[in-house]
């Protein structure tokens, strides 16, 4: 195992935590605000992916498909908030489970019907391609740099969103007190809109800039659900801190246990066993380690009781 | 309570009877129909004591129908093969008979329930089901990433497991098996349900903190609810496992997991047929809506989504009236 190696490793789980960070960073907030458990919001994920490989393949424009995203994930989160979803806040969770279960049926099968069963293939944008050299004398891939720039930034952004404006403050009232900011004379269920809206743009995000880089099909956003919600769960729900704590723990452990473990395993085991039993443990990984957290701390790493 | 009696009298001869009348009709494929809602009729059963009695709301429940699928699979793959599962320091042949693999289908699904009851009931609310749903997943990968057992393309057994003094092979037979054990397992719910643990579990699940105060801790109710939740849901497994003659890792996937616990909620939540009435229709639905159309996704979803929003309660629910409705 060599340094390098390593590095680029390390940068691989910070870009993956980082779009973790975009999916988790929606689902608590959405959690925070309006109390509800949105399984749907991997489909937001796919949403924005498929809206960014289409878009782009008729314009030729990487960018305007980034639009295309945003604006498509935004606008599907805000018909679903509007048709289905805000008659579920007063529901208990087993309900939200179940009606966000179906609109993910919906969701991938009417996917499924408009673009088919084959994978859409979203191209990085030339300018953006091959690998770059970092100082050190290591070769990693261009985009994968900018997609963690963009994710720290809009990571920044929200998080002066929350704390500085004025929507930032009724969304930090509404996670207090909701009857009190609808009594103080806000429209709560347009703010509900907005959050939701805003949720999903962060996933329809995500899912676009991850879609370049792996292929956009039917069920690509299940998997980073469940991801995200354990990102959530280590990090404490509701907590956009710990969100992003808990996205790029998640990516790191993801990453290099599925590079370390086996190695580690073949100092002491013969080779294939080694693999077999590192591999198999690096995919549990993140699981034993919100497992551990939640030994410690029930309620995740900055969430409250 | 009368009504909901009578519904449940219609649910418990409705599967045998289509059977009977399939069987008549030599339709082995309507038998198979029949004995597969009876399986995951079971697994909701399984569900519905954690989901429906206990108020947990476990969004991993096919970690514990794939245990019982891989109990299943182990046992008669090491059989078939005839190589034994361990020599060292005692030796452990595979066994092609269902009752000893019912038997290490409800352990291990039970240990396994016990394991991740002990961790996950530390919590509640939101964080329990995303933590289940975690855990499921989490024997999904392990699944899919181990090699030794087929990884991700599954086992097949060539023979269904054998019964003492039945032909599993004849599917009337086979169905007969499953439903006597749905039968069994329902009748041992409802005694539950009715039992002194059953009311201090429901109790536990209307209002946790009387319960403490009255000296009986609700996270070892619960914990118990859960590990007998688990190991029926098991049991399932290994009949649905034996009922495919193949397991794979997608019997551990969340889809598994939604899909049981749409049984129940089809059914009635805490409604002791509830499960039973809604894996027949979610079959029924699977086999006339699938034949209509390729995406028949699409109106299940539609389906329970309205069934969510507007029909609380279930088939059973609306059938029977909310007397017994769970809040």
């Amino acid at each position: 195992m060599t340094t390098i190696l390593l590095i680029e490793q390390v940068l691989n789980g910070i870009q993956s935590g980082i779009m973790l960070f975009l999916m988790a960073a929606g689902l608590t907030l959405i959690f925070g605000v309006m109390g509800l458990i949105n399984l749907a919001h991997g489909s937001l994920y796919m949403v924005g992916a498929f809206a960014a490989a289409a878009v782009s393949a008729a314009t030729g424009s990487f960018v305007i498909g980034l639009i295309a995203a945003l604006a498509a994930a935004a606008a599907a989160g805000a018909i679903v908030e509007y048709t289905v979803i805000r008659r579920l806040y007063d529901r208990d969770h087993l309900d939200q489970v179940l009606a966000t279960f179906a609109l993910i049926l919906i969701f991938s099968e009417g996917t499924r019907y408009l673009f088919g069963s084959f994978p859409l293939f979203l191209d990085i944008p030339s300018a953006l391609q091959g690998p770059i050299t970092l100082p050190g004398g290591i070769q990693y891939p261009l985009y994968r740099l900018v997609i963690i720039g963009v994710g720290l930034i809009i990571a920044v952004g929200l998080f002066a969103l929350i704390a500085r404006t004025r929507i930032g403050i009724q969304i930090r009232a509404g996670e207090a007190d909701r009857e009190m900011i609808a009594a103080l004379g806000i429209d709560i269920s347009k703010l509900y809109t907005l959050v939701f809206a805003l949720g999903a743009a962060l996933a329809g995000l995500a899912g676009a800039m991850v879609g370049a880089i792996q292929s956009v099909q039917v069920g690509m956003g299940e998997p980073v659900l469940i991801l995200a919600f354990v990102v959530i769960v280590i990090g404490g729900i509701g907590s956009i801190k710990g969100a992003l704590v808990g996205a790029l723990l998640v990516g790191l452990t993801d990453t290099l246990g599925g590079v370390l473990l086996p190695p580690l395993f073949a100092t002491f085991m013969d080779a294939s066993a080694a693999t077999s039993v590192g591999s198999s443990l690096a995919s549990m990984s993140i699981y034993i380690l919100m497992a551990i957290v939640l030994l410690f701390r029930p309620t995740g790493l900055f969430g409250e009781a | 309570m009368a009504r909901e009696s009578f519904i449940n009298a219609i649910l418990f001869a409705l599967l045998p009877l289509t059977a009977l009348v399939a069987y008549m009709l030599d339709e082995p494929f309507i038998i198979t129909l029949a004995t597969k809602a009876a399986i995951l009729a079971l697994a909701g059963v399984g569900l519905n004591i954690a989901l429906g009695l206990g108020g947990l709301v476990s969004f991993g429940h096919a970690a514990f129908f794939g245990l019982g699928g891989y109990a299943m699979g182990i046992l008669a793959h090491h059989a078939q093969t005839y190589a034994p599962i361990m020599e060292y320091p005692l030796l452990i042949e595979g066994t092609k008979s269902m009752p000893v693999i019912w038997l290490v289908a409800v352990l291990t699904s039970g240990i396994a329930a016990l394991a991740i009851g002990a961790l996950s009931l530390r919590t509640s609310g939101v964080y329990f089901i995303m933590i289940t749903l975690a855990f499921g997943q989490m024997f999904y990968y392990f699944a899919i990433s181990w090699p030794a057992y087929g990884g991700e393309d599954g086992l097949s057994i060539y023979v269904r497991n054998g019964f003492p003094g039945l032909n599993t092979l004849d599917p009337i037979q086979f169905f007969g098996i499953a439903f006597v054990v749905l039968a069994v397992v329902v009748a041992f719910v409802g005694r539950l349900a009715r039992s002194p643990f059953g009311l201090a579990l429901s109790a536990a699940r209307q209002n946790a903190e009387r319960v403490e105060t009255v000296g009986i801790r609700p996270y070892r109710i619960r914990l118990t609810a859960f590990v007998i939740s688990g190991a029926v849901t098991g049991l399932a497994g290994a009949l649905f496992a034996d009922l495919n003659r193949f397991v794979s890792p997608t019997m551990f996937s969340w889809h598994m997991s939604g899909e049981i616990m749409i049984f129940v909620i089809l059914g009635g939540v805490g409604r002791l047929w509830g499960p039973v009435a809604g894996a027949a229709l979610f079959i029924l639905l699977e086999h006339v809506l699938g034949g209509l159309s390729e995406f028949w996704h699409i109106y299940l979803g539609l389906l329970l989504l309205l069934v969510v929003l507007f029909a609380r309660g279930g088939i059973i629910g609306m059938l029977a009236g909310r007397e017994k409705a769970h809040d």
